[in-house]
């Protein structure tokens, strides 16, 4: 059928192609989905950069789904097989090497936009009701996440993969009376063995994925069911016109998809600049203590996981308790889940809130940044430990202190409307 | 009076479904739980391994792989004992009322003869391996170092009897010894013992 064709048929009222939707809108819901999550679903004007994140994770998700499933045609998951199989596709497989650094840069891009898309959260009140279940599946997504990316790591079967994993793995021991055992049951084996790697790859390819697929659809239906917030954290469902569309609301398409249609441009340009020119990143993204094969009887001198996991690793390393160590790890990250019960105040944008709050949140930031820098140090320096005792005590603090101090923030008058000055 | 029967009746026979359906569930999941264990090979590949230490000068350690872990055979001399029983630094668990070794090492040198030490080289903390550093007082482990292991990961250190070490070492406990015997004057078989306390 020719394109002049289809646009004359198109014109038409009753034409071919309009009754092949009407055919299958009697068999399926198309165009009212369509309509709910695309064309008249109404998302704030006044979104700024900060709104993009989401997007960009969801493109990111899917070029890892893709790469993900051409790597798996020619990797071996086997201990024997597994480190011959990558440099193999690096060498030999044709575009070999570019889907896999595209897999591999796109591990840490993920990161790198979920943590701005969680930051955009805190700092605008996405959490806040009703808005709790679908920051409560976002931070299931980031766990499923952190799975994900760890159980990845493991399938080179480098030397950072196999120790790595080997810490990782070995801090469920820490749990008492059950722990050895669930070690034993986790790995299939008495060690990090070919049988774990192969369990980890059936994780990594198949169930993790699906987990990740079915939480990134309730997350979307969540927040379609919420509406999307915005800079000014002012619920736009509540002043709608005569035609019962938000005031402040317009289209996602094709107003939002075309601005997001941008940032995808520019992402895709920082995204080809670290695939072409820097895909080990400095040894941040591909550990240099990975291009070697596992060695069981040896370990790399200095152990670290990838950037995105050390911030947590810091706090792991800071106590001198391995059952410490390993509760506080995992409270780090269970206290991300109670946010929106942890915070009291009312007003959600960080525009219209007091002080308190904003010198938090950059607390938070601050130590964030901190850990994460000091969970790559060797564990030599004691200097770094205390370092990284300070800043997980700022960090525990944003949470555990977050009752108290928003409980008593001076708050600026919220305005009607959103704030929004059309361009020129 | 029939209406509340047949309620009742449907409301024992919706409860008795679901019981037998979660009872079904559990059943057919335990086999798929039990089937994450070690198999049948992998248990058949954790066989003892022998060691020749007929070769093995004083102050020398040989490393070999028994279930995957790196088991340290090491031929501590007289100095090294002497380096040993000179060490100043508080040990969390000098006795090894914590540890994990069988019966004949609970001892001093957690040793079955005190000039060997058979040791698995997994850190107890987070099971990365320490390495050697058997000299005295280096610049980067300081003046009270008289010899022994140190963790490179997370900075846990352990004496010549790989016994941890209380400065703010992570491990929480000794260096685990494998069961182990020995063949005349030659030969360590890791992985089996006697049973008997030697």
């Amino acid at each position: 059928m020719s394109a002049g064709r289809t646009a004359e048929a198109s014109a038409g009222g009753g034409s071919r192609a309009a009754r092949f939707i009407d055919w299958i809108d009697e068999r399926f819901p198309l165009t009212a989905m369509m309509k709910e999550h695309v064309t008249e679903y109404y998302a704030a004007k006044n979104f700024n950069i900060w709104y993009v994140f989401g997007v960009l994770a969801l493109v990111v998700f899917i070029l890892q789904f893709v790469t993900g499933i051409l790597l798996t045609m020619n990797y071996k998951p086997s201990a024997e097989d597994a480190f011959a199989s990558v440099e193999y596709i690096m060498r030999e497989v044709e575009w070999g090497w570019l889907i896999r650094y595209m897999h591999s840069t796109g591990a840490s891009m993920f990161f790198v936009v979920v943590y701005l898309h969680m930051f955009r959260g805190l700092m605008y009140g996405s959490y806040k009701a009703p808005r709790e279940l679908l920051w409560v599946v976002g931070m299931l997504i980031y766990l499923a996440l952190m799975a994900e990316a760890f159980m990845g790591y493991l399938l080179p079967w480098g030397q950072m993969s196999y120790w790595g994993a080997q810490v990782i793995v070995s801090l469920f021991g820490a749990i008492p009376v059950i722990g050895e055992g669930l070690v034993e049951w986790i790995r299939g084996d008495y060690f990090i063995s070919d049988i774990t790697l192969n369990r980890f790859f059936a994780f990594h390819v198949v169930l993790v994925p699906l987990v990740l697929l079915m939480l990134v659809v309730v997350h979307i239906l969540a927040l379609h069911t919420t509406g999307s917030l915005n800079p000014d954290g002012i619920e736009i469902k509540e002043k709608k016109g005569s035609d019962g569309i938000p005031l402040d609301g317009v289209a996602f398409h094709p107003f939002h998809t075309s601005k997001d249609l941008v940032a995808i441009i520019v992402f895709a340009i920082i995204f080809a600049s670290v695939v072409f020119f820097a895909p080990e990143m400095g040894g941040y993204f591909l550990e240099y203590a990975n291009f070697e094969p596992a060695n069981l009887l040896k370990t790399p001198e200095h152990i670290a996981p990838v950037w995105y996991f050390t911030p947590f690793y810091a706090i792991l390393k800071a106590v001198p308790s391995k059952g410490w160590g390993a509760f506080l790890m995992l409270a780090a990250i269970v206290l991300l889940f109670l946010v929106p019960w942890l915070d009291r105040c009312k007003v959600k944008s960080i525009r219209y809130r007091g002080w308190q709050f904003k010198v938090a949140l950059a607390g938070l930031v601050v130590s964030f940044v901190a850990l994460g820098f000091l969970g790559l140090q060797p564990a030599t320096e004691k200097v770094y430990v205390y370092a990284a005792r300070v800043f997980a005590g700022i960090y525990f603090a944003f949470f555990l202190l977050m009752p108290l101090y928003t409980s008593r923030e001076r708050t600026k008058p919220v305005p009607e409307r959103v704030v929004f000055r059309a361009h020129e | 009076m029939s209406d509340e029967a047949s309620v009742s009746r449907r409301h024992f026979l919706a409860v008795a479904t679901g019981v037998t359906g979660a009872v079904g569930v559990a059943l057919t999941a335990a086999p798929f739980i039990a089937s994450f264990r070690p198999s049948t090979r992998a248990q058949a590949l954790g066989a003892p391994v022998s060691v020749d230490i007929s070769k093995l000068d004083e102050g020398a350690m040989v490393r070999v792989v028994w279930r995957g872990q790196p088991v340290w055979v090491l031929h501590r001399g007289k100095a090294m004992l002497a380096q040993l029983a000179g060490g100043r630094v508080p040990l969390k668990d000098p006795e090894s009322n914590e540890s994990r070794q069988p019966a004949y090492a609970k001892n001093e040198t957690r040793a079955l003869r005190p000039d060997y030490l058979v040791v698995i080289g997994n850190c107890t903390h987070l099971g990365c391996a320490p390495l050697e550093r058997f000299e005295v007082a280096p610049a980067d482990l300081g003046p009270d170092w008289v010899g022994g292991f140190y963790c490179p990961c997370h900075g846990s250190r352990f004496d010549l009897a790989a016994r941890v070490m209380n400065d703010g070492s992570p491990a929480p406990t000794n260096l685990v010894i494998p069961p182990y015997r020995f063949v005349g004057d030659e030969l360590v078989i890791v992985g089996e013992d006697t049973g008997a306390t030697a």
